[in-house]
């Protein structure tokens, strides 16, 4: 891996006391956000960059703590001294987004107005909230204007909702395989594994906290369908085909296929860490996003709410079938028909939704060559 | 594409193009041209590139740059959204001609286009010694040339008057990149490695 990690990193907790109003109607009285900062920002606060996670992303962005060595960032790989989005250079900023389970105000955080956890009662998110909060902790920090907003899938999107939201405030906006809105099969997918929580006998329509227990089978089923929708078919095929971990049929309806195996272990460790209620607001909020939807679905109009001096690179990968490069491709096309600069990459790698996590030299090459050109 | 260091067809376009035009160049590149553009003219570019290392190189140059592939036209771009749409020694590697160049015209008020002449007498002598040309402007053996249509200043300009074509300008050069000088279109196109024009639809 070319470049050095962060090294440890240490996660900050920030209040807000502001009441946040929410796109649903909900607010918000106070909230906390979880944050982790690398590298330094300048005297002129012109070298920030803004990470924005994904469906089940957090604060922990690169490096790793000094208790927890084999903790290490969700992202490491791109954040770093000499990486491609450089530390030496930039000041990176990572979130928890609120209704988050690690640590940020969410739905297992103790409702002041009751004083037991919001659950069910937690308000619905949209991301224009995430992007509000975000904004807040901008000002927290004294950044007027990001350098660049970055994120993968729903990260991109809230890159993509900040440059129409706050224009001034981001001067590039990085969307990586990411959509302008949810297709009928992506909201399909997301209320399968919704049902998959909303219908488990442990759920107790959300307020599980109370009753001691949680709603892991659901929670496990999610994560199943979810991650055979990361992975391209190709992947799978080459790397679990048809094996049999016994050699043999058993007859049953244990463990048979490895591909099985896999997505059970992967289930499982989902659901062992992360919180129910917060998978039922991020899937909302994924289901939700739809920048042009206040523009009569004109995605043009929409973009062209941006600022002209925003400049935005947009990247795909060719076996992304969650978000097709097609879906990036639209809002490449909407930025050119706004006169907007904007560059594009279509990269060749083979791990479906989830190339955006991995090491690749080519992809890892635009991001940094874009990143370079950047000025402070 | 490959890039040379100084292309004399860059000087051609770079007094066609007006300050603060918007250029689309199409098969850019490392962006050299859009860059030149850029530095000279003040215009707002972006380039369309199919290879990775050409997109990684644009990025690096600072230049806007979309990977697509021409050959399925230029459907992410708005009717009329340039002033100018370049194809820079790219026709002859494109399969569906026409297609390519009625696109450049429904997203730009103008094109330009610069392709290598077969009927160059450089290149009619190799033939006329049995070997397929390999010159300054078609720097490739037959086994291994990215081209795929190969054709003449006069064939080009037969296609333009067929599909209603206007060409504002013409300037050809020879293997040097000196330009042709000559009345007879005739003896331009014996004469010339290197066509290039600037085209707009006829209204």
């Amino acid at each position: 891996m070319a470049g050095q990690s962060v090294g440890v990193v240490a996660a900050q907790r920030l209040d807000f006391s502001e009441p946040l109003h929410l796109r649903s109607g909900g607010v918000l009285p106070s909230y906390d956000l979880m944050v982790e900062t690398y590298g330094t920002l300048n005297a002129a606060k012109s070298n920030a960059i803004l990470i924005c996670h994904a469906l089940s992303g957090h604060h922990h962005v690169a490096g790793h703590y000094t208790d927890q060595p084999g903790n290490i960032g969700w992202w490491d790989n791109i954040i770093g001294p000499g990486r491609p989005l450089d530390t030496d250079k930039f000041f990176v900023v990572g979130l928890n987004n609120l209704g988050g389970c690690h640590g940020s105000t969410g739905p297992s955080s103790i409702n002041p107005a009751s004083g037991k956890p919001w659950g069910a009662d937690f308000p619905m998110l949209a991301v224009s909230d995430w992007v509000t909060a975000q904004a807040r902790l901008a000002d927290r920090f004294g950044i007027d204007q990001w350098a660049a907003v970055m994120g993968g899938s729903l990260g991109g999107m809230q890159a993509l909702r900040w440059s129409i939201t706050f224009p001034e405030r981001v001067r590039h906006a990085i969307v990586i395989a990411s959509a302008p809105k949810l297709s009928a099969q992506n909201i399909a997918f997301n209320d399968v594994a919704r049902q998959a929580i909303l219908t488990d006998p442990d759920f107790h329509g959300g307020h599980y906290y109370d009753y001691g227990t949680r709603p892991l089978r659901g929670l496990r089923l999610a994560r199943m369908l979810g991650h055979i929708t990361y992975l391209s078919d190709d992947q799978m095929g080459e790397k679990f085909g048809r094996e049999l971990r016994n050699n043999a049929f058993s007859f049953d309806f244990d463990v048979e296929f490895e591909v099985e195996s896999y997505l059970r272990y992967q289930g499982d460790k989902f659901a062992g860490y992360f919180d129910a209620n917060t998978y039922l607001l991020m899937t909302k909020a994924l289901d939700y996003f739809d920048p042009a939807r206040l523009d009569d679905g004109d995605l043009v109009k929409a973009l062209g709410r941006t600022d002209p001096k925003t400049g935005f690179l947009v990247a795909s990968f060719t076996t992304d079938w969650r978000f097709s490069p097609a879906r990036s491709r639209e809002i490449v096309a909407a930025l050119l028909a706004n006169g907007r600069n904007v560059s594009y990459a279509e990269i060749d790698l083979n791990f479906g939704h989830d190339s955006f996590l991995m090491e690749d030299a080519h992809y890892h090459g635009v991001v940094a060559a874009y990143l370079r050109n950047i000025t402070l | 594409m490959t890039t040379l260091p100084d292309r004399p067809d860059f000087d051609l376009i770079a007094s066609w193009v007006e300050p603060g035009q918007r250029v689309l160049d199409l098969g850019c590149g490392d962006g050299s041209l859009l860059k030149r553009l850029i530095n000279e003219r003040n215009v707002q570019g972006w380039g369309v590139e199919i290879d990775d290392a050409n997109i990684l190189a644009a990025l690096q140059n600072g230049i806007n740059v979309i990977q697509s592939n021409l050959e399925n036209g230029l459907a992410d771009f708005a009717d009329q959204a340039f002033d100018h749409v370049v194809l820079s020694r790219t026709l002859q590697t494109v399969r569906h001609t026409e297609g390519i160049l009625n696109e450049m015209l429904r997203v730009g008020r103008a094109a330009v286009v610069s392709f290598p002449n077969f009927a160059y007498w450089r290149n009619l002598r190799a033939l006329l010694d049995g070997r397929m040309p390999v010159s300054e402007d078609l720097p490739y053996q037959w086994y291994d040339t990215p081209n795929a249509r190969f054709f003449t200043l006069l064939d080009f300009e037969a296609l333009c008057r067929q599909m209603g074509l206007s060409i504002r300008e013409r300037q050809v050069l020879d293997e040097a990149g000196q330009r042709v000088e000559a009345t007879r279109d005739e003896d331009i196109n014996f004469l010339g490695s290197l066509a290039v024009y600037r085209l707009t639809r006829t209204r």
